[in-house]
């Protein structure tokens, strides 16, 4: 019973191929739009996730420069007021478990005549503990390294790749930063991209005092370009920003209503903040595209009314014969119901095919889901019964000699 | 031996139009005997039409009886009704009323997928019974494929394919030119003598001379009620 009203259902479709196919397209758009959407809008969320992950938790950064420039100033770093000394009392503070003290730069490196520009990172060996960062292969520097200055060197998956290819292995070979020699100790593992953005493996790690004297020799001794610390515990970031702010104000004896020449920004914060924005974004994403599954409901539930009157006669002749008002209410239900899955079929298929597109395409991560598409089937399916049964309560309760006097 | 199929008491139909209620059948009183052949005349508008959709279970009585089988139709819920327009009650329409998208064999086997009957079982029967009405040939074909007289053997084939014991037919010569009437006649006339009852609605005496018995309407009521004489027989 049930698999002939299908096929019926299909007959009827098929007598109109034209009308059929415009307002299913309204479910293909609705359709594609929401997985579309929602690709773009989970895989925006999961990158976010990752580079969180990828960052170390309960982490302040410290920069050099005033915070009320908004970073843009103090974003070049190069007012130098902070101080290794600086970095050694922010570790003392008691609710800050680590501190790495960090200088940063831009430098051309030369393996054999491959050239690669990276970011150079001098820092101390408790900058990989806070951020949860080993070696891949080989080891990292140690305190010794530090303190006689050592020219050893870590490199990011990105520069390993670039510098070496597939076929040499790095480490223990001698790479030339800025023209001095520096022996590979390490590669580290994968970060993948910051949620700013950036290549985190498009780096070279080597100690902090290295760095300073035989890298960025313009720089006043001492001074770092930025403090990462790291609090105990999430619970106690409040207090342990106001203590480091406190701490590093009264070390630069700066008065009581000055503004302070650092800032003190709180990662965990601002990367909660932004996962939470791309979590609203995700969400506006999907419900702006259901709303043209919406207006494909409308379009499916307007041609089931003009269906019904147009078929009038026939529902009388039916009724005529046997057919129960239910028997009538399932077929026109049934070829909404059609129309709809029919449409939203081909709509996962065209918004899967969008979404692989816009990763070619922009490079954008893309997530699918299977939620997603059950999602998209679930309101297509009722979206086709919605609509669709306004249209069928109406044919079925036709009175059959009416119907069939309907000219 | 002979039992009452359809009794129809004190009938009266009222239709409302814009103008107000406009009476078509007043007080009918008629009882029909299982295996009767009844032929059903009067002028147009005089209401017979009206009256068999309220026999096939198509519309129902403003007041009044009808009873079918010795039950009262009145009480019955529309799945009922639907059940006996499904299965005791064939009916056959002047316009033939086929499903024009659909093939002869999905037309005839419409009443059986509402029965729900299986696929193959349904279009086995209908092929049996298009077979038999000489549309042996024309299964796949679409009704505006063949010829009225032919359609028409299609609505009956329709009409017969759940068997019912009753069989309705509104001027189903109406468009029939006079020897395509006599042989649909002849496959009434073949039903009737097989057990079947027969009412029919007609405008011509010698259809109305194949029935047993010829009910006259004049504005809604029944005016002549005869037993025709049993010598049609030469005709
Ligand atoms: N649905 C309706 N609404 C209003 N009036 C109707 C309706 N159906 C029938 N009538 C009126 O009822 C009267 C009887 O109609 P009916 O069709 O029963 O006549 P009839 O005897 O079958 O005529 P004919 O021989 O022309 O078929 C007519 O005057 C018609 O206009
Ligand atoms: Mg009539």
């Amino acid at each position: 019973m049930f698999f002939s009203m299908l096929s019926e259902a299909w007959h009827a479709m098929s007598a109109n191929r034209l009308r059929t196919f415009l307002t299913m397209l309204g479910m293909v758009i609705g359709v594609g739009a929401v997985i579309l959407m929602m690709a773009i809008g989970e895989g925006a969320q999961q990158s976010i996730k990752r580079s969180i992950d990828s960052m170390g938790s309960n982490l302040f950064v410290i920069l050099s420069g005033s915070s009320s420039t908004s970073g843009s100033r103090s974003g070049s770093g190069n007012s130098s007021a902070l101080n290794i000394n600086d970095a050694n009392a922010v570790g003392d503070l008691e609710d800050i478990a680590a501190i790495a003290p960090i200088s940063t730069g831009n430098a051309q490196i030369i393996f054999s005549g491959n050239n690669w520009n990276t970011s150079i990172i001098g820092t101390s060996p408790t900058y990989f503990s806070i951020r949860g960062w080993n070696v891949d292969s080989g080891e990292l520097f140690s305190d010794a390294d530090i303190r006689s200055a050592n020219r050893v060197a870590l490199i990011g998956k990105t520069v390993a790749e670039n510098l070496f290819g597939d076929d040499i292995d790095p480490i223990g070979k001698t790479i030339r930063i800025k023209k001095s020699p520096f022996m590979i100790l390490g590669v580290l593992e994968s970060k993948g991209q910051s949620f700013d953005g950036r290549d985190q493996d498009d780096t070279i790690i080597v100690p902090i005092t290295t760095a300073q004297r035989k890298l960025f020799g313009n720089q006043i001794p001492g001074s770092v370009r930025m403090i990462m610390a790291q609090a105990n515990s999430e619970k106690y970031m409040g207090v342990a920003e106001d203590a480091i702010n406190d701490l590093i104000r009264q070390r630069h004896n700066i008065r009581e209503n000055a503004e302070s020449d650092f800032s003190v920004r709180n990662l965990t914060a601002m990367a909660k903040t932004a996962s939470e924005t791309a979590k609203t974004m995700s969400m506006l994403l999907g419900a702006i595209a259901s709303i043209s599954l919406l207006v494909g409901g409308i379009g499916i539930m307007n041609i089931m009314l003009v269906s019904v009157t147009e078929r009038t006669r026939e529902i009388g002749i039916r009724m005529a014969i046997g057919a129960r008002e239910k028997d009538i209410l399932l077929q026109f239900l049934l070829e909404a119901c059609v129309i709809s899955i029919v449409g939203c079929v081909i709509g996962v298929a065209l918004g899967l095919g969008g979404a692989l597109l816009v990763k070619k395409m922009i490079g954008a991560e893309i997530l699918i889901s299977m939620q997603s598409i059950v999602l998209a089937f679930s309101v297509a399916a009722s979206v086709g019964v919605f609509f669709g049964y306004y249209p069928a309560s109406k044919a079925a309760k036709l009175h059959p000699i009416e119907a069939l006097r309907y000219q | 031996m002979t039992k009452k199929v359809i009794e129809i008491q004190g009938l009266y139909k009222d239709y409302n139009t814009a103008a107000g209620v406009f009476p078509v059948l007043k007080d009918v009183n008629l009882t029909i005997d299982h295996g009767d052949y009844v032929a059903i005349m009067g002028p147009s508008g005089s209401g017979k039409s009206t009256f068999m959709n309220i026999l096939g279970c198509l519309d129902r009585p403003t007041k009044g009886e009808y009873i079918l089988d010795g039950h009262s139709v009145k009480s019955l819920s529309s799945n009922e009704l639907a059940k006996l327009r499904n299965k005791t009650i064939g009916f056959v329409f002047q316009g033939f009323n086929l499903l024009a998208r659909s093939t002869l064999v999905e037309n005839v086997s419409l009443p059986l997928v509402y029965a729900e009957d299986q696929k193959e079982l349904r279009t086995k029967i209908a092929k049996n019974i298009l077979e038999r009405m000489g549309l042996g040939n024309y299964f796949d074909s679409k009704p505006s494929q063949i010829s009225g007289g032919q359609q028409q053997r299609v609505a009956i084939a329709r009409a017969l394919v759940n068997q019912p014991r009753i069989i309705l037919a509104d001027e189903p010569t109406g468009n029939l030119d006079s020897k395509t009437s006599d042989e649909i006649m002849k496959i009434f006339d073949e039903l009737n003598q097989i057990g079947n009852t027969i009412i029919i609605v007609t405008h011509e005496n010698d259809i109305a001379d194949h029935a047993s018995r010829q009910v006259r309407f004049l504005d809604g009521k029944i005016v002549e009620d005869r037993r025709n004489k049993k010598e049609k027989v030469e005709a």
